[in-house]
């Protein structure tokens, strides 16, 4: 469970467009799973077993809650004129739905989703998938305090059953208590990076937030 | 070899025409995120004005620029008023449909009052022509080039070196932060559509004297101007130039030394290749959304 | 959308609808003698098909299609091109060509819309419109081929002239019936699925796998295909084709105005849409003589269109019926939502 932090700019976004495929490298690799990843791209990765929330949630306004995640399930392109929403399909994003209490909205197009809720529909859609390592932008930022104890609950029991998690997030306390390794980023850069502890006393993370 | 560039001087004296045309509808693109399929109508529209005008009242058509321009721009104000400031907020997609709805719509009242027979300005210059080193340079392409020349150096002007023109670059950029430096979008917006749409205001009366025209034509004239604009990039002005006296050249040279029938598919089939290529065009970048 | 409640994909008021969709144009030719009046009905249903036809790519993909005038005028050529060698027969023999012709046109279209699909809004709208007008070009200028500007003439149907037209408006009808059923398969799909999030978000759909290319690949080309067909009867069905006439732009916008009119995330909408414009249209036609106030008329009602109903006829007449529902208490009790209206057929997928 690791978190990339770091001072506004530093760049944190845009690694996890890098590493995505949904902006191009400059200059580096990427590996995955021990296998090199020549050139990312979202789709790909997303088979491979890599998903990514985003800062501003990303949903389907035109869809309902239910299938927002049945579309995190990949199928296979004979399976394409199959039903809309199959059964076992169903019963497990009901399930996600369920887990996350959206289960009342399963059926109302996302676009009528606060914000909050969205931020879970989007968490929920990318395990649908059963991804093992889920790159999350910000899942706490914007959201109440109450919301932002039920993310770390589903973090925490997500990765209690074996996925792997990097999250960018602001807030320290829910960083420091949840993360380990942290990762800091400062202009683009990786200043440091170990346990909670250590990285809260490490004068260049000190200096990157406070300096200038 | 001389057939060859005495095409190639031609279409890029006509080229200027379209890149007139074209620079108007890439000023409106960037205020309403909108590529305006009336601009190829518009400007057949101040071709008929500009032929009643010298019909029936003897107005050269250069001079009639000087009504037709003011005139358009107050049109394109209320275009944008009228029609497209109530879209904004369902959607930019929409305002694509409804321009070319209306480009149908003054087809239908200009093939009603005109009629459908094909009509060109001829004033007493219209067949004069220099001969400059061998080649022939004819008078009405040279000052269409001029005038073409002259709207868009001072287009260019206004968009640089005014508040105007300021405000209109940084709302074409980023009409939100726009709105928090102060800047009335909403105005800015009109009078970039009224700008746009002057430009095409502009190029109609020339556009008349040089080739034959009724309503129809702005299919063909319109089916360029999309080349242009996407091969050019849509909120590029230089892209949007360069790409008009490029399709200029092809378009002339086609017409001479293969056949003029298939000059306007010469357009279409450079548009293709080179989206084959890029799809964001020349000097584009790539667009989101769908409708 | 789905539907909550029963999960079987196929619902009995679905079938019903449909039955009773299929008797009502069974019957309706047979209903009046009057010449202009089935020729306007067989045009309704063409302008139905075509419509639904349009939104597989317009609609559920949400992909601006300005061009598919282009393919109309394929299908028709091809009619022409293919009567010319071959002979009416015994009047059916046409007929037989649409299929060949339909196949064909969708296979073509696919390295076409491979290089059309990589842009988006705008410029697919445009280069939709391009590829027309290149078509549009390619029949004026290859006259060997399609008799040019002088048009190309199609073998007279050797119909008795009582019933002329009843075997072409069971064709469009057959062919109305086909595109409705595709359209019925792909939104009660997983290929509705994808093309709806294709429509919402393309690229977050890309991010969760959804095959995004093939999706969208496979949408136009039926599309496309099925606008062949109709082009093919039509070609027969008027005996002369004119560039001008069957390559025509104001084909796509009459198919996008009927099924932005009737609801564009709908089955039933474009076909409620035609029902509505077709005959406007054609009244416009004859009364205006075909050409300026007609157009007048027709942008009048499109700009009307667009802004009074954007959503279109259907979704707003679902979401009253609904209300209405919800009103009475056996509602209260029933967790599906406006099953059995004809106008639910999934209002937002």
């Amino acid at each position: 469970m690791g978190a990339l932090i770091g001072p506004n700019g530093s760049g944190k976004t845009t690694a996890f467009n890098v590493i995505t495929g949904y902006q191009a490298a400059d200059a580096g690799g990427l590996a995955f799973r021990g296998r090199a990843v020549r050139r990312p791209d979202p789709c790909r990765l997303q088979r491979l077993g890599l998903a990514r929330t985003f800062q501003q949630p990303r949903v389907f306004p035109g869809l309902s809650a239910l299938e927002n995640v049945v579309l995190g399930r990949n199928q296979p392109w004979h399976a394409l004129l199959r039903d809309r929403v199959p059964g076992p399909d169903r019963r497990r994003a009901e399930e996600l739905l369920d887990e996350f209490g959206l289960a009342a909205h399963a059926h109302m197009p996302a676009g009528r989703l606060s914000y909050g809720q969205r931020k879970l529909l989007e968490f929920a859609g990318v395990l649908m998938a059963e991804p093992v390592l889920v790159l999350l932008d910000e899942p706490t930022a914007g959201v109440n305090p109450i919301m932002v104890k039920t993310m770390e609950d589903h973090i925490r029991r997500r990765h209690a059953q074996g996925v792997t998690f990097l999250i960018v997030a602001h807030e320290m306390q829910f960083v420091m208590s949840l993360c380990d390794p942290v990762i800091v980023l400062d202009h683009g850069r990786r200043i440091a990076c170990g346990a909670p502890g250590e990285v809260q006393k490490d004068p260049r993370v000190l200096d990157a937030y406070l300096g200038d | 070899m001389h057939l060859f560039v005495q095409a190639t001087i031609v279409g890029i004296l006509f080229g200027g025409v379209y890149a007139l045309i074209a620079s108007g509808q890439a000023i409106i693109f960037g205020v309403t995120r909108t590529v305006n399929f009336a601009q190829a109508i518009f400007t057949i529209l101040c071709a008929y004005l500009s032929y009643t005008l010298f019909t029936d009242f003897g107005i050269d058509p250069f001079l009639s620029i000087l009504v037709l321009v003011p005139a358009m721009f107050a049109f394109g104000i209320g275009i944008y008023v009228l029609l497209l400031r109530r879209l904004s907020r369902s959607g930019a997609e929409l305002g694509l449909l409804v321009l070319y709805g209306l480009g149908i719509g003054i087809q239908g009242v200009l093939d009603f009052v005109y009629k459908t027979n094909t009509q060109v300005i001829t004033p007493s210059y219209a067949n004069n022509s220099w001969t400059v080193a061998g080649y022939q340079i004819p008078e009405v392409r040279f000052f269409a080039f001029l005038l073409a020349v002259a709207v868009l150096g001072t287009l260019q002007l206004i968009r640089q070196r005014t508040k105007l023109g300021r405000a209109l670059r940084a709302t074409t950029q980023n009409p939100v932060a726009s709105r928090l430096l102060g800047v009335d979008v909403e105005r800015i917006s009109a009078i970039g559509m009224g700008l746009g749409v002057a430009a095409a205001g502009a190029a109609g009366g020339v556009f008349g004297m040089i080739l034959p025209f009724n309503g129809n034509t702005q299919y063909d004239l319109l089916s360029k101007l999309l080349s242009i604009a996407v091969l050019g990039g849509l909120l590029s002005m230089p892209g949007t130039i360069v790409a008009a006296v490029i399709l200029g050249v092809v378009e002339s040279v086609v017409a001479a030394t293969i056949s003029p029938d298939w000059s306007a598919f010469s357009f279409l089939v450079v548009l293709f290749a080179v989206l084959i290529i890029r799809p964001q065009g020349l000097f584009g970048r790539r667009l989101r959304g769908a409708l | 959308m789905t539907r909550p409640g029963p999960h079987s994909r196929i619902r009995p008021a679905g079938t019903i609808q449909a039955v009773a969709f299929v008797a009502v144009v069974a019957v309706l030719p047979l209903v009046t003698g009057q010449h202009w009046l089935v020729s306007l009905l067989v045009f309704t249903v063409m302008y139905a098909g075509l419509a639904s036809a349009w939104n597989l790519l317009g609609g559920y993909a949400g992909y601006p299609a300005l061009g598919h005038g282009a393919f109309f005028g394929v299908g028709a050529y091809a009619m022409a091109i293919g009567t010319s060698h071959l002979g009416v027969g015994g009047g059916y023999r046409p007929f037989v060509l649409i299929v060949p012709i339909a196949v064909g046109t969708a296979l073509v279209v696919l390295p076409i819309a491979r290089l059309l699909l990589r842009t988006r809004a705008a410029a697919f709208a445009v280069l939709s419109i391009t590829l027309m007008f290149m078509v549009q070009t390619l029949a004026y200028n290859i006259r060997s081929l399609t008799g040019g500007s002088s048009g190309l003439i199609v073998p007279l149907a050797p119909f008795p002239a009582a019933t002329f037209e009843r075997p072409f408006y069971y064709a469009m009808a057959a062919l109305l019936a086909l595109t409705l059923a595709v359209c019925w398969v792909v939104r009660t799909s997983k290929l509705g699925l994808a093309l709806n999030a294709v429509r919402d978000d393309e690229d977050r759909a890309r991010g969760l796998g959804v095959q995004t290319e093939l999706v969208k690949l496979v949408a136009f080309a039926v599309s496309a295909g099925l606008t062949a067909a109709f082009g093919a009867v039509w070609a027969y069905y008027i005996s002369f084709l004119y560039p001008g006439f069957a390559i025509d732009p104001l084909l796509a916008l009459g198919a996008i105005l009927m099924a932005f009119l009737g609801g564009r995330r709908t089955l039933w909408g474009p076909v409620v849409g035609a029902a509505l414009i077709g005959p406007a249209q054609q009244y416009f036609a004859y009364r205006f003589g075909a050409s300026q106030l007609y157009l007048v008329a027709y942008a009048a009602l499109f700009l009307l269109v667009i802004y009074l109903l954007p959503e279109g006829i259907v979704p707003s007449l679902a979401r009253r019926l609904r209300r209405l529902r919800r009103a009475s208490p056996a509602a209260a009790t029933h967790d599906q939502v406006a099953t059995d209206s004809i106008f639910s057929a999934g209002d937002l997928g």
